[in-house]
């Protein structure tokens, strides 16, 4: 019994990292109907930008701020210099576009940095939390982190006035240029904010699997699959996508399939969301007249 | 009176097909102006050109600023507001959500407050709607948010193309008789195309009337709307 709580609070965990990378999906692709394949690396290279604040020996919660700002404004750029030219491209052209910035973005922090696996701190060390026998303080630090930036993104779009801009966009462009929202900025503005959400996944994770440059394939996997089962096109169906898809993988790894097979359970979820019910629990069914 | 949009030999369409060729007219200051036409006529691409929504070439003036360069967001904040064809709603947002989106590049809280509850005194069933999914609105409650959202601008100028469409003829009454008193009382510049040629030339003082690109007769309202010729030639009734 004891055990089973342990897995199901540790999937909690590892859903909240999912949870986080699923909604960096979901933001991009309600405005730009893509998915960035390069989140996951995005997010990979923020995590050694943080790696590297630390080892030139700033705190950590000073590098962790400096990460996301730096994950911010580089999230901003690459739209606007990468993303932008291929606005009204064919969807393949994108697609080529989000695996070219997946493969240079994993080389260059290969070449930067190298390919040997380097530890990342947690900075949940073993005094932070009262001690509890089913969680590790890491795990309770990540699902902490992960409600707080959740509660901040929701109070974002609900109740600010960016935030209602961005949504107006995101649904409505030409709309949303006839009530003089630039449209424009505002879909920049959402690739910093799912790169700096990316960001704060990638730290949260960097500790349990190691710093390497392949490090997020797998947590991309689980991501996509979270954001599938939510529904593509709906935030809170990402997050919920998110816990389950880690509760799940930890209970099947730990009691039916063994913990090698885990991203089977990630792969198998995609594939058979799309086969079934491909709009997810919450995605929107759109029905086109052809 | 001077004029407060001023068209000159406009050029427009869609791809490499031309709809527009050389339109002219202007909307008086404080009136309200009717482009008139049948269907294809291009009513609709001048309401798109003019707003910088589709390819263009020509002379735009609007108070006092070239706009024919410009991108139809910076148009927007110079104060012309534009309700489109098809309304336009943000079918996901609440209808509240939808009024603010209108204000957003207003920096004046207070009179956003303000104005939101004069467009529910305007249009009360959006008040009963507020918290409602826009997109769960009637057609006609959809057309009067639109009207609200786009008034929610505080505009100079109010682009409206085809309110009436699709709707029950008491909602019409309703919303042309709501765009007088917002012309009247708030000085707000209307600049209307529409199908009912009728219901237009009632409200309007001038009109233009559009055939294949071009306008074709220009003038005051009450004078095409007593010419039977043109009535029967192009307005059909």
């Amino acid at each position: 019994m004891e055990a089973l709580l342990h897995q199901i609070l540790s999937g909690l965990a590892a859903g909240g990292i999912y949870a986080s990378l699923a909604l960096a999906l979901v933001m991009i692709y309600q405005s730009t109907h893509h998915i960035n394949f390069a989140q996951g690396e995005m997010a990979m290279f923020s995590t050694y930008l943080a790696w590297t604040f630390i080892n030139a020996g700033f705190p950590y919660w000073i590098a962790f701020v400096a990460t996301l700002g730096v994950s911010f404004v580089a999230g901003i750029l690459i739209e606007r210099i990468v993303i932008r030219p291929v606005e009204r491209a064919p969807v393949l052209s994108v697609v080529i576009v989000f695996i070219a910035l997946l493969v240079i973005f994993n080389s260059l922090a290969g070449w930067i940095y190298t390919y040997t696996i380097k530890s990342f701190p947690s900075p949940f060390g073993g005094s932070f939390f009262p001690q509890n026998p089913y969680m590790s303080p890491h795990e309770m630090g990540t699902i902490g982190v992960t409600f707080v930036v959740l509660i901040l993104l929701y109070a974002f779009f609900r109740f600010t006035p960016l935030g209602l801009a961005m949504r107006a966009a995101a649904q409505n462009p030409v709309s949303s240029r006839l009530a003089g929202i630039r449209v424009g900025w505002m879909l920049a503005l959402g690739w910093g904010l799912a790169a700096t959400i990316g960001a704060i996944a990638g730290m949260m994770v960097a500790p349990v699997v190691y710093l390497d440059p392949n490090m997020m394939a797998g947590v991309l996997l689980y991501a996509f699959a979270a954001a599938l089962l939510g529904g593509i096109d709906n935030p809170f169906g990402a997050v919920l996508g998110g816990f389950i898809v880690g509760v799940a993988e930890n209970l099947l790894g730990a009691y039916v399939i063994g913990t090698e097979l885990k991203l089977t359970v990630a792969l198998v979820l995609i594939v058979a969301v799309l086969l079934f019910k491909p709009s997810g629990f919450f995605g929107r069914v759109i029905v086109t007249r052809v | 009176m001077t004029a407060l949009l001023e068209v000159a030999d406009l050029h427009a369409g869609y791809g490499p097909t031309n709809v527009l060729s050389g339109i002219a007219f202007s909307v008086e200051e404080g009136g309200i102006t009717a482009l008139l036409g049948a269907n294809g006529a291009g009513k609709t691409t001048t309401l798109r050109a003019v707003c910088g929504m589709i390819r263009r070439r020509g002379t735009v003036n609007f108070a006092g600023e070239r706009i024919d360069t410009r991108a139809t967001e910076d148009i927007v904040r110079l104060g012309l507001a534009h309700v489109p064809d098809g309304r336009g709603t943000f079918v996901q947002l609440t209808t509240e959500e939808n009024l603010r989106v209108g204000a957003l590049t207003r920096r004046d809280r207070k009179g956003v407050a303000a104005d939101l509850e004069r467009m529910y005194a305007y249009f009360p069933r959006l008040r009963e709607r507020g918290s409602q999914q826009a997109g769960t609105l009637s057609g006609g409650e959809q057309q009067m948010l639109a009207i609200a959202r786009a008034l929610m601008l505080r505009p100079k100028l109010l682009v409206l193309d085809e309110p009436s469409f699709g709707l029950a003829p008491m909602v019409v009454q309703d919303i042309f008789r709501i765009m007088r008193t917002v012309n009247r009382e708030e000085k707000v510049s209307i600049l209307l195309v529409e199908q009912n040629a009728k219901l237009a030339l009632e409200l309007a003082d001038q009109a233009h009337l559009l055939e294949t690109g071009r306008v074709v007769l220009g003038g005051p309202a009450g004078q095409i709307r007593d010419d039977e010729t043109v009535r029967r030639a192009y307005l059909g009734y």
